[in-house]
């Protein structure tokens, strides 16, 4: 029995690729089984290739496999795409219908399945998604009786005849299977799950739910993908909580917007990729001046322009960093996991009151859009609302006439007290000119240099108070090999990691989930111990791998590993790469 | 109750002698003490220009932003506390070039805001170029052969992106200009007042006597109705946008 298999159906968008892996997920999810689900889309609404990657294991998976051992295919195309990526001993299961031809030199086996006929027999051609799944469900050695439910769940509200008729497709995928499929289930007979039913979302719903746990009662956002399901999950929330999403004209708007919410103290956020955060950098400059709290989400894609808009990469690390003009305030901080997701958005949140600044949270297409099980209970998490130097009007003396609050007052941390419109002897004002203590335009040679110093002074501690800036798995204290890695690669490199030390290769992990200001004291000890470093990212100029370097002391070669085709790294890619330097 | 000196500040304006943005400033004064706002309920928000100091020299919470960007950022702060008094402020460059989009989409979304558009038809901040308010054959420092490109029809753009409220001021009238104020204070929903506030540096044409000489007071049109929508939009075309009063509200808003 498999402890792990990794499954891929493919076929024209429109065709219900994304239902049948979500189907098939939902209900391996119920038996206790981790998974690792990846689409691969196009830019586009009907047509064009389309695949799910469902990657099934009885302990957990991060990352999509080196090969496919099961590809379902319900058109030619997706065999021409995917054969490359199939196992030597791997299956094909492809709809007689199109008569599918094996690319030449091809090691893995084909079954030809009548999908299209066994779906007409079911009452409905379009079925033949569902048809895959009840075979898969055999191949896998599991109960059809247990995607029932899961059925229920996502055609129910479709009306009766469209259940009735799915889950008769179900079951005759089923029974094709054990009469024309019995060696099959030989080859992918899984293991048990462990019955433990886990959250199985992407990591853009994980982020949704930090921002709402985080207290965010406001959005505002233009939609561009791979960004757009925060808006459509907040829209669905906050009306309840007596928020509100706001779709606006353009990112600018939408950047704006959520500056004037969080001036007027309520958390607010915007969420954007590449070509959206482009065209808020003169607006989060403006929260940097006015030391106004902001979150803006940024969900890496394959850039420059329009790039690769549905492909992952992980471009914009130095855009997050200094695409604004002048120098403002900012924290820079990279998701790099599903499961804590969650709980960097809520402290996104946290870091922008209390430092009062923009707080750049970045994701990439791969962590955002990964369907993943993850252990963690968001409901029942509880976090700490930190708003900093927030002034109520109980603790404000009263203002003389023509007096403004100090909102910028020069402290020792460099943090101000901060008060909201509506507060009674706070009134002050704010601008992106340069200003006084009170706000007031003013371009003083002493107090330019005292108010800069003052905003830039605010970040020297956030890299020690930061909670693992540096996500560490360093076993050993003198190590042959540190591979450093940012985002969603944290899952395959930790898998090409086991592998080297399996070897008897000393490995140490890092991934860097805080950019700027960047735990330099943190990251030197790590690269003095290592003889080699290997920087792993998807770019094609070593992003991360250039700030390393120009936040460390001088070290030994900083190798690279650069992907940028748009795919997210295979472990064994990594284990390759780190194989040449070693 | 509030005064207008309540919302004084003692702070020397930066604009020229005899700018017309004094009066606007002095309106919104008197507008905001005629609603009985408390100073600290209220927050004024502009862009870039002339007249987007205008927050700094009020008694209230002020945001002086970026520009063309005042719009969007009033909104959230209307939406995040709709307890507040929220006017935005600003130029015909502000409102009518770089952020044209916003004001449309301000007008569509409905915001319960005020928004107050200083109009010269000229760049003032940047020393004399052309704006989209600028009349053709208008000569700046960016159009020294004349403007050749058309005007941007303030009150029309308003009237067909769906504005609730409607009106243009002049900045001689100041009791007209702080009754209309008041008037787009006290709607709900978003009201848009645009002022004919003239720049006394660089525009020379568009003087004050040009506009007194031009202006028809829409209250001295027998039966004009700015319930009538058609109507409004008619009277707008036929005076080539030179008229002062209330243009259009939009009932049960």
């Amino acid at each position: 029995m498999l402890q792990q298999v990794s499954w891929k159906i493919g076929g024209q968008q429109g065709e219900g690729i994304e239902s049948a892996g979500d189907l098939l997920a939902q209900g391996l999810s119920r038996q206790g089984y981790h998974l690792y689900g990846y689409r691969v889309f196009s830019s586009r609404i009907r047509g064009g290739h389309t695949d799910y990657n469902l990657r099934l294991g009885t302990t957990k998976v991060a990352s999509i496999a080196d090969k496919i051992d099961v590809l379902i295919a319900l058109d030619q195309e997706t065999i021409a795409i995917c054969a490359r990526e199939l196992s030597g001993d791997g299956w094909v299961i492809a709809d007689e219908q199109f008569t599918p031809v094996l690319p030449a030199g091809t090691k893995a086996r084909m079954l030809g399945v009548p999908l299209t006929a066994l779906a007409q027999q079911s009452g409905n051609v379009k079925m033949k998604n569902i048809i895959a799944v009840g075979l898969t469900v055999f191949m896998l050695g599991l109960n059809p009786t247990d995607w029932e439910e899961p059925l229920r769940e996502m055609f129910g509200d479709k009306g009766e005849p469209m259940l009735q008729g799915n889950l008769a497709a179900l079951h005759i995928g089923w029974d094709y299977g054990e009469k024309f499929a019995a060696d099959l289930r030989e080859a992918y007979k899984m293991g048990a799950g462990d019955k433990i039913q886990r959250l199985y979302v992407i990591g853009n719903e994980a982020i949704s739910q930090g921002a709402i746990a985080a207290g965010a009662r406001f959005m505002a956002a233009y939609p561009i993908t791979p960004a757009s399901e925060i808006m459509e999950a907040m829209v669905k929330r906050l009306p309840e909580l007596g928020g509100a999403m706001v779709q606006t004209e353009d990112e600018i708007a939408a950047c704006m917007m959520a500056i004037g919410a969080n001036y007027a103290g309520i958390r607010a956020f915007t969420a954007t990729s590449g070509p959206g955060l482009s065209l808020m950098a003169e607006s989060i400059g403006l929260a940097g001046m006015t030391e106004t709290p902001l979150v803006v989400i940024d969900v890496q894609r394959g850039g420059p322009s329009t790039g690769l808009p549905t492909k992952h990469e992980q471009s914009d690390i130095m855009a997050a960093i200094f695409s604004t003009h002048g120098e403002a305030p900012k924290i820079v901080m990279a998701l790099d996991a599903t499961a804590s997701a969650f709980g960097d958005t809520v402290e996104a949140f946290n870091l922008a009151e209390e430092y009062q600044c923009p707080v750049i949270l970045l994701s990439d297409m791969q962590l955002s859009l990964a369907n993943q099980t993850t252990d963690i209970s968001s409901a029942e998490a509880v976090f700490t609302m930190r708003r900093g130097e927030l002034k109520s009007v109980a603790e404000l003396p009263p203002l003389s006439k023509n007096e403004y609050f100090k909102r910028y007052q020069v402290t020792p941390s460099g943090v101000s007290p901060r008060v909201i419109p509506g507060t009674k002897n706070g009134i002050h004002h704010v601008t992106g000119l340069e200003h006084d203590e009170s706000g007031r335009p003013f371009e003083g040679v002493a107090n330019r240099i005292a108010q800069t110093d003052k905003r830039l002074r605010k970040l020297s501690s956030v890299a020690a108070r930061f909670p693992e800036s540096l996500r560490i798995d360093a076993p050993t204290e003198k190590t042959r090999l540190l591979i450093i890695g940012i985002g969603a690669s944290g899952g395959p490199i930790a898998e090409a990691v086991s592998r080297l030390r399996l070897e008897g290769i000393t490995v140490n992990h890092v991934q860097v989930r805080l950019l700027h200001p960047f735990p330099s004291e943190i990251l030197q000890p790590l690269l003095d111990a290592a003889e080699a470093v290997v920087v792993a990212e998807h770019n094609a100029t070593g992003q991360l791998a250039a700030l390393i370097r120009a936040n460390s002391r001088p070290t030994g070669a900083i190798h690279s590993i650069l992907k940028y085709d748009g795919n997210p790294f295979r472990p064994e890619e990594i284990v390759v790469g780190c194989r040449e330097v070693l | 109750m509030t005064t207008a000196a309540d919302f004084q500040f003692n702070v020397k304006q930066n604009w020229c002698p005899g700018c017309g943005d004094f009066s606007v400033q002095a309106a919104i004064q008197r507008a905001l003490a005629a609603v009985d706002a408390q100073p600290h309920e209220v927050a004024i928000i502009s862009g870039i220009g002339c007249s987007s100091r205008l927050p700094g020299y009020v008694n209230a919470y002020g945001f002086h932003s970026t520009h063309g960007r005042s719009l969007p950022l009033a909104q959230g702060v209307k939406l995040a506390n709709p307890a507040l008094t929220v006017l935005a402020c600003g130029g015909d460059g502000d409102g009518f070039a770089i952020g044209i989009g916003h004001t449309i989409h301000a007008m569509r979304r409905d915001v319960d805001i005020t928004y107050i558009v200083m109009d010269n038809h000229v760049y003032g901040l940047t020393k004399g170029q052309v704006s989209p308010r600028s009349d053709l054959g208008f000569v700046t420092k960016t159009s020294p052969h004349g403007s050749t490109e058309r005007p941007v029809s303030a009150l029309e753009l308003a009237l067909s992106a769906g504005a609730g409220f409607v009106a243009q001021g002049f900045s001689k009238d100041l009791n007209e200009l702080a009754q209309l104020i008041e008037a787009g204070i006290r709607h709900n929903g978003f009201s848009f007042i645009n002022v004919f506030s003239p720049c006394v540096t660089f525009n020379k044409i568009n003087t004050y006597e040009w506009y007194s000489q031009r202006i028809k007071k829409l209250s001295d049109l027998a039966g004009y109705d700015p319930g009538n929508r058609m109507a409004a939009m008619q009277c707008v075309m036929e005076q080539e946008g030179l008229v002062t009063g209330l243009i259009y509200e939009r009932k049960n808003a």
